[in-house]
């Protein structure tokens, strides 16, 4: 019981850092330009796949540099020439703006990369267990990835609090229109961040990639769950989005390592009846195949009994 | 459609005599093509897929109430389309095991009901709150279902879906609905009293809070309104009309899958929508029949049919977001004062080279798609009857020039029309002031 405990415990604030690298990204642009940002996701797999390609040719190392710098241009260039253009008819124009990209990326990696899985691999340098609590032995590269998830957090909480820029992002987070009226080129702080937010997706890509499954459906799979983080957390709150994350993170964890339902708490279902058959599907539900629905039952439950999220202030 | 459906004019008031008869007109004009349509074209293949855009443009229309009519941005509609059609199905196969006297006509209205009754029940949550907030909650509220489509294997038959037989019901005047033909007009009989229930909800008053919700709720609270109330009646009616044409649908195919109610329909919903234009009444119907028909012809054609149905939605977003009734509607005031013959030679000039672009972008996608996807056919490939190397560097140089060339002829040849548009219109105006 204490070692699954650990280990859920361990990956579970693995997931919620690697969540996090992308909410931070989605939260900053949503606050700044009030564009929740669709294609996040779909950045993350184009780092994911980027760090395969590159892994291939040149190795791990340097596509967790290069893979993140691409995916960020590209994303200053979405930005630039496509939210921009967009940006006149409104926020609903921007979102099925972002909305269209998805569809566009992902077809380009299914024509590019195939349908089926990659074969991403973890770099030899970290292929080794770290070590080993009780029976399970705990894989260095999880480690890996759990330390340069905390790195960039710790980074990105210096840039924040500590720099001009981080500055200006902040009060861009609360008072928008008060940056632009005192002077900042808010256009460059948008492409900027927009950036940023991208490259941050594509870490997360890359250092995800060969721990999970990088395929073209990882987008699709990830993405509402983000959108979940960043309603829960409370639309604009970075803060918020870190609670979010690892909350959210740690559920589903735990939920895949427990088997209970209904019917090992109350006992089996007896008795027939047409509606039976029915009654004994919901029954028998395990936690662990609740662990794909939890973050969206978590989701309504935070809309009905708390609806600007856990730390939002503003109501959209 | 008619000139009475612009619904983002301003408050014009419609005209009450000759009006009503133009509507009635339309109205009778639809009922007819509906009618004569599969005699026109009467192969297998034409008749399925009129029937599949008539229950398009049910969804997309009941898609509309929301979008164009309520300014509520959904990602998650194909959920009402999906249980309307789960419900649907069971109801099928509940009557047949009970050998309850019921028609097939009926049981679209099992799809509405679910539909309205899933409306209401979802609604309650997701209308709390609009805009971005909004679209992020029915987007939740989509995952949950389909997710929870695969837990519940009763319910919802796990991946194989609930299957069923169409013909096993009661048959009312001897039709059994075995061929197609007939299941058309029982679709096509839907979705004209569908088409015409949603548009005479976008003449009540209510209707037309919806859109006063739309442009600016906070107006809107000021005069009395509860524009929570507002957005999740549009929300509910939206749902029943989606579940009828999840219900038109389980008919059509006897099956029901879960990829009914996926996130690819909800997708398809907002880009046949939005390609067609959310600001007309027309637009969603002709979204719905273009997208229908390019989904059954491009995936013929070509395997990157997808590919270009997200470039041709990102097109509409960023040029043209009042999609095609938008575009069709604006010329109107020019065709009434005589105008458009000054117009047409422009757009005409602005279309060749847009083509142009057009089948540069498309000769690219096309070697890519070789190149990458069919790699065992070799390097060899054609394009537009043109055999060539796809390997070739000549290829790719063509492709660039026409697609860089086209585009920014477009660029220039698209401003002039504009300019030309712009002169034609102030003519029609000074015109009409004038008389």
């Amino acid at each position: 019981m204490l070692e699954i405990g650990l280990i859920s415990t361990l990956n579970g604030v693995l997931f919620g850092m690697l969540l996090f690298l992308m909410a931070s990204g989605l939260t900053v642009i949503f606050s700044m330009m009030g564009v929740l940002n669709f294609a996040h996701a779909s950045f993350y797999m184009l780092g994911a796949f980027f760090g395969f390609e590159i892994s291939r040719h040149v190795g791990f190392w340097p596509g967790l540099v290069i893979a993140p710098v691409l995916v960020g241009g590209i994303g200053m260039l979405v930005e630039r020439y496509g939210l921009r253009t967009v940006h006149k008819h409104g926020h609903v124009a921007e979102l099925l703006f972002t909305f269209g990209l998805t569809f566009i990326i992902e077809e380009l990696v299914q024509m590019v990369w195939g349908k089926l899985a990659v074969d991403y691999r973890v770099p030899q340098l970290l292929d080794f267990p770290a070590f080993t609590i009780f029976s399970t032995e705990y894989p260095a590269f999880k480690l890996f990835e759990l330390f340069i998830s905390i790195a960039i957090f710790l980074a990105l909480l210096l840039v924040i609090k500590r720099t001009r820029v981080g500055l200006v992002v902040q009060a861009s987070l609360s008072h928008p229109e008060m940056v632009g009226m005192l002077g900042h080129n808010v256009d460059r702080v948008f492409m900027l961040v927009f950036g940023v937010g991208a490259g941050l997706a594509a870490v997360a890509g890359v250092i995800a990639g060969p721990a999970l499954v990088t395929q073209s459906n990882m987008a699709q799979s990830l993405g509402p769950i983000l959108f979940v983080v960043v309603v829960v957390g409370g639309l604009g709150s970075l803060s918020g989005a870190f609670v979010a994350s690892l909350l959210i993170g740690l559920l589903q964890t735990f939920a895949v390592a427990s088997d209970a339902s209904l019917a090992d708490v109350f006992g089996e279902l007896t008795g027939n009846g047409p509606l039976i058959a029915y009654v004994s599907d919901i029954w028998n539900v395990t936690v662990a195949q609740l662990s794909a629905v939890m973050p969206y039952l978590l989701l309504v439950l935070i809309l009905i009994f708390r609806p600007r999220g856990l730390m939002g202030t503003r109501e959209t | 459609m008619s000139k009475t459906t612009q619904n983002g004019a301003p408050g014009r008031p419609s005209g009450q005599g000759s009006g009503l008869v133009a509507t009635a007109a339309i109205w009778i004009a639809v009922a007819v093509v509906l009618a004569v349509l599969p005699q026109v074209f009467s192969s297998g293949l034409a008749i399925s897929t009129m029937c599949l855009m008539e229950i398009m443009i049910i969804f997309a229309l009941s898609y509309n109430m929301l979008l164009g009519q309520t300014g509520l941005l959904s990602f998650g509609h194909a959920v009402f389309f999906g249980l309307g059609g789960y419900l649907t199905a069971h109801a099928m196969n509940a009557a047949r095991g009970e050998h309850a006297p019921l028609p097939l006509e009926v049981f679209p209205l099992v799809g509405g009901a679910t539909g309205l009754v899933f409306g209401i029940l979802f609604g309650a949550v997701a209308t709390r709150r609009s805009g971005t907030a909004f679209a992020m909650i029915t987007l939740g509220i989509a995952e949950l279902v389909s997710s929870s489509a695969l837990i519940l294997r009763h319910a919802f038959g796990g991946e194989e879906g609930v299957a069923f037989d169409r013909t096993r019901v009661l048959h009312l005047f001897g039709i059994s609905f075995g061929p197609q033909e007939q299941v058309y007009y029982l679709i096509a009989g839907w979705c004209f009293l569908s088409m015409g229930g949603m548009y005479a909800i976008t003449r009540t008053p209510f209707g037309r809070i919806c859109n006063a919700v739309r442009d600016n709720p906070d107006r809107t609270g000021f005069i009395g309104y509860n524009t929570t109330t507002v957005r999740f009646l549009a929300f509910s009616m939206a749902g029943l009309f989606a579940g009828i044409a999840g219900g038109l649908a389980a008919l059509n195919f006897e099956i029901v899958t879960s990829s009914a109610m996926g996130a690819a329909q909800s997708g398809t919903v907002v880009l046949m929508t939005f390609i067609g234009g959310v600001g007309n009444f027309a637009g969603p119907i002709i979204g719905a029949i273009l997208v229908t028909y390019l989904q059954v012809m491009l995936s013929d054609i070509t395997g990157a049919w997808q590919l270009y149905f997200g470039l041709l939605f990102m097109g509409m977003v960023m040029f043209a977001p009042t999609g095609i009734a938008g575009l069709l509607a604006m010329q109107m005031p020019l065709v009434r004062a005589g105008q458009f013959h000054r117009v047409l030679p422009w757009y005409v000039l602005a279309l060749v080279p847009g083509l142009i672009a057009i089948t540069g972008v498309s000769m690219m996608v096309e070697m890519c798609f070789h190149l990458t996807v069919n790699t065992a056919d070799g390097p060899q490939m054609s394009f537009a009857h043109v055999a060539f190397d796809a390997n070739s560097p000549l290829a790719w140089a063509v492709a660039a020039v026409l697609l860089a060339g086209g585009f920014w002829l477009f660029r220039r040849a698209g401003r002039k029309a504009l300019d030309a548009y712009g002169s034609a219109l102030e003519k029609a105006r000074s015109g009409r002031a004038g008389r």
